[in-house]
C-alpha cells in the first residue's frame, strides 16, 4: 500500500465519520422537528352550546376549546367561530364560520347592525351568508362543518392554514 | 518603598504575562493592526464605520437579550405575564427590555444602511463578492430576528401575526400547507407554537448569526477593506489585487489610526438606543393572545409596516404571486448583485443605475410605510359617535338616520368631519355632491368596493339615512 492511497483511504475515512456523526445526531432531531407535520390534524367533533343559545335570523360569537391541548397552552386552546342561525331546523339550520378571514387569516369582526363581517386587517368585507362584500378577500369565509345532536350543536374542529382548504 | 515599586509594575507584568502566553500579539493585535487604505484617515473614513456600529448594537442584542431570557417564561399561559413583570414589576426591566425593543429597530436600520453605503461605494465588487453574500444572509437573519422577536410579546398582534404569516407561507406553491404547519409547529398556532418560536430566535438565528459575523470579519480583513471610489477607476480582474497590495504598503494599521471612527459612532449608536430606553421604556404590550377575542387589529412594529401596506394594496389576483415572488425577487437579486456586476466603475456618480436601484425601493418602501401608518382601509370597529357640531339641532328625520350612520356601521368606513374610517369617501359634503336617489341606490347597491345595504336596512330606514346624508352640505 503507498502512502498516497493510504492517505486517501484516511481522508476518506475521517470524512465518511464525520458524515455518521451528522447522521446519527441529525436523523432524531429532523424526526423530532418535523414529526408534528404528519400527526393527523384534528378533526372532532366538539360541542359549542345548546341549540336555544342561537336565536333565529342571530349571528353569535362561540368558542371551543381543543379538547386535548397541551397543559401549557393557555388561551391558545381556545378556537372563536361566529355561528349563525338561519333556520328553525333541518339541514340549513346553521352556518359555523371560520372567524379566519380568507385573506390572510385575520379575525372578521360581525357588524349586527350592518349585517357583514368587517375585517381589521387590510380591510375585507362579507355579508351574511359569508360571501364576499368588498376588499382583498379572494373567496367567501370558510365554514365548518356541523351537527346536531339532541339539543347540542357540535363543529368539527381544522388546522391552519385555512386557504387550503374548502 | 521597593515594595510599592515592584507592586506599581505587577499589571504591566501580568499583562505582558498573558499576552505572551495566550500570543494576543501573534492574533488578535496582528488582526486589529491589519492595514487599510491610507485615504481612511480622511473625513471619508466616517463612511466605514457602519458595520462596527451594527456590530456593537449586535452585541448589545445578545447582552439585553440574555438578560430578559433570565425571566422571559417561553409557555404560551405565562409569557404575556412574565414580560408585563419585566416590563413593570422587575428592577431596570423596562429598560432592558426597551433597549432589546429599540436595538432592534437600530439592527435594522444600520444593516441596510451599511449595505447601502457599501452598494454605493461598489464594495461588493471583485474581489469581495463573497463579503456582500454574507452580508446578505445577515441582512435576512436581522429581518428573521425582528420578526420572531416581535412574536414572543406574545400579545394580541403576535398571536395574529403568526396567523398572518402561516396564511402566507401556505400561498407558496405545493410546500404551502406543509410550510404553514412548520410555522405554527402543528395543526394550529397552540402550545407547541411560541417554543419553537423562542428556539428559533433565541438559538437558531442566533448561531447562524454568530457564524456569518465570524465568516464576514474574517473576509473583511482577509481581502482587506475597500479604498474609497474615485470616479474613473474601474476595478479590473486582473490587475486589481497588485494595485491594491501596493496601496496596502503605503497604507496605516486599522488599529488604533482608522478604529477611533469605528468606536466613536458604535458608542453612539448603543448610547442613543440606551436613551431612547430610558426615556421611553419598553413598548407597551398590547392585549392578551386570546383567540376568541375578535376586536384586534393586528400590526407589525414599524419597520415592516410597509410590507402590511402592501398586503392591503395589491390587487387580490396578483396576490399570490407578489406574496410569494416579491421576497424571491429581492433574495435572488441580493445574491446577484456581485455576480452580475463584480467588475467596471466603482463610484456612485458613474452608476447612476445603482443610484436608481436604492432610491426606487426607499421612496417606495417609505411611502408604503407612511401608507400603513395610516391604514385608511382598515374600519373603524370599535364604535364612537358623530361629532355634536353634526348631530346638533337635528330634527326627526334626520336625527334617526344619524343614529343609523352609525349603528348601521357606515361609521366603520366613512366619516363626517373627520370622525369615522376612512375606507370609503369622506361624506361631509356628500348632499352636496349626489342627489337623493343618487345616494339611495348607492346605499342599497353598494358598488366601488361598498357592500350593499338593501339586505339590513328597511325602506323607511334607508330613506332616513339617505334624508340625513342629503343635510351634509
Ligand atoms: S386578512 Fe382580512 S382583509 Fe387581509
Amino acid at each position: 500500500m503507498n502512502e498516497l492511497s493510504r492517505r486517501k483511504f484516511l481522508s476518506r475515512l475521517t470524512v465518511g465519520l464525520t458524515a455518521a456523526i451528522s447522521a446519527i445526531v441529525g436523523l432524531p432531531i429532523v424526526g423530532y422537528l418535523v414529526a408534528p407535520l404528519f400527526s393527523a390534524p384534528p378533526d372532532d367533533l366538539v360541542p359549542v352550546g345548546a341549540i336555544t343559545d342561537f336565536p333565529l335570523g342571530e349571528t353569535k360569537l362561540v368558542s371551543i376549546r381543543d379538547p386535548s391541548p397541551l397543559a401549557w397552552a393557555g388561551q391558545t386552546a381556545d378556537t372563536a367561530l361566529w355561528v349563525r342561525r338561519r333556520e328553525q331546523s333541518g339541514p340549513q339550520m346553521f352556518q359555523v364560520f371560520n372567524i379566519n378571514c380568507t385573506h390572510l387569516g385575520c379575525p372578521v369582526n360581525w357588524q349586527a347592525g350592518a349585517k357583514l363581517f368587517l375585517c381589521p386587517c387590510h380591510g375585507g368585507v362579507y355579508y351574511s351568508d359569508g360571501s364576499v362584500a368588498g376588499g382583498p378577500p379572494p373567496r367567501r369565509l370558510f365554514e365548518r362543518e356541523w351537527q346536531v345532536s339532541g339539543d347540542r350543536l357540535l363543529v368539527r374542529q381544522q388546522p391552519l392554514p385555512t386557504v387550503k382548504q374548502g | 518603598m521597593r515594595l510599592l515599586r515592584a507592586l506599581a509594575k505587577l499589571p504591566r507584568g501580568v499583562a505582558s504575562w498573558l499576552g505572551e502566553r495566550f500570543e494576543f500579539e501573534d492574533s488578535v493585535m496582528a488582526v486589529l493592526r491589519h492595514p487599510v487604505p491610507r485615504e481612511l484617515e480622511r473625513p471619508v473614513g466616517w463612511w466605514y464605520v457602519l458595520g462596527s456600529a451594527t456590530l456593537g448594537i449586535f452585541v448589545m442584542q445578545v447582552v439585553t437579550g440574555v438578560g430578559l431570557a433570565m425571566t422571559y417564561v417561553p409557555a404560551p399561559n405565562s409569557a404575556y405575564d412574565s414580560l408585563q413583570f419585566i416590563s413593570h414589576g422587575a428592577t431596570l426591566g423596562s429598560v432592558v427590555r426597551g433597549m432589546h425593543y429599540f436595538g432592534a429597530g437600530a439592527m435594522v436600520i444600520l444593516v441596510l444602511a451599511h449595505m447601502t453605503q457599501v452598494y454605493l461605494f461598489g464594495a461588493f465588487k471583485f474581489p469581495r463578492e463573497a463579503n456582500w453574500l454574507t452580508g446578505s444572509l445577515l441582512l435576512l437573519a436581522t429581518l428573521a430576528m425582528a420578526f420572531t422577536g416581535q412574536l414572543l410579546r406574545w400579545d394580541q398582534d403576535a398571536f395574529w401575526s403568526i396567523v398572518v404569516a402561516a396564511e402566507q407561507a401556505a400561498r407558496a406553491p405545493v410546500i404551502g400547507g406543509w410550510l404553514a404547519s412548520l410555522v405554527v409547529a402543528g395543526a394550529n398556532v397552540g402550545g407547541a407554537t411560541l417554543t419553537r418560536f423562542y428556539a428559533t430566535h433565541v438559538f437558531l438565528i442566533p448561531a447562524a448569526v454568530f457564524g456569518l459575523i465570524g465568516l464576514h470579519l474574517y473576509l473583511v480583513v482577509k481581502r482587506g477593506i475597500s479604498e474609497p471610489p474615485v470616479p474613473g477607476i474601474v476595478v479590473d480582474r486582473r490587475t486589481y489585487r497588485a494595485r491594491y497590495e501596493a496601496m496596502l504598503a503605503r497604507g496605516i494599521p486599522f488599529w488604533p489610526d482608522a478604529a477611533w471612527r469605528d468606536a466613536i459612532v458604535a458608542t453612539a449608536a448603543v448610547a442613543v438606543v440606551f436613551v431612547l430606553a430610558a426615556i421611553f421604556g419598553a413598548p407597551e404590550l398590547g392585549k392578551p393572545p386570546d383567540p376568541t377575542n375578535v376586536l384586534a387589529d393586528p400590526r407589525p412594529d414599524w419597520y415592516f409596516l410597509g410590507y402590511f401596506a402592501v398586503l392591503a394594496l395589491i390587487p387580490p389576483a396578483t396576490e399570490s404571486i407578489v406574496i410569494v415572488g416579491l421576497p424571491l425577487f429581492a433574495f435572488v437579486f441580493l445574491f446577484l448583485v456581485p455576480l452580475l456586476w463584480p467588475d467596471g466603475e466603482r463610484h456612485w456618480s458613474r452608476r447612476p443605475a445603482a443610484i436608481a436601484a436604492v432610491a426606487l425601493p426607499f421612496i417606495a418602501y417609505a411611502s408604503l410605510t407612511v401608507a400603513g401608518i395610516e391604514s385608511p382601509w382598515v374600519p373603524k370597529l370599535e364604535g364612537g359617535t358623530l361629532p355634536a357640531s353634526v348631530t346638533q339641532g337635528l330634527a326627526e328625520p334626520e336625527r334617526r338616520g344619524a343614529d343609523l350612520f352609525v349603528s348601521k356601521a357606515c361609521f366603520a368606513c366613512h366619516a363626517i368631519q373627520s370622525a369615522g374610517g376612512r375606507r370609503g369617501p369622506d361624506l361631509t359634503h356628500v348632499g352636496s355632491r349626489l342627489n337623493r336617489d343618487q345616494i339611495t341606490a348607492r346605499i342599497a347597491t353598494g358598488g366601488g368596493g361598498m357592500p350593499a345595504f338593501a339586505g339590513s336596512l328597511t325602506p323607511s330606514e334607508l330613506d332616513d339615512l339617505t334624508t340625513f346624508l342629503l343635510t351634509r352640505k
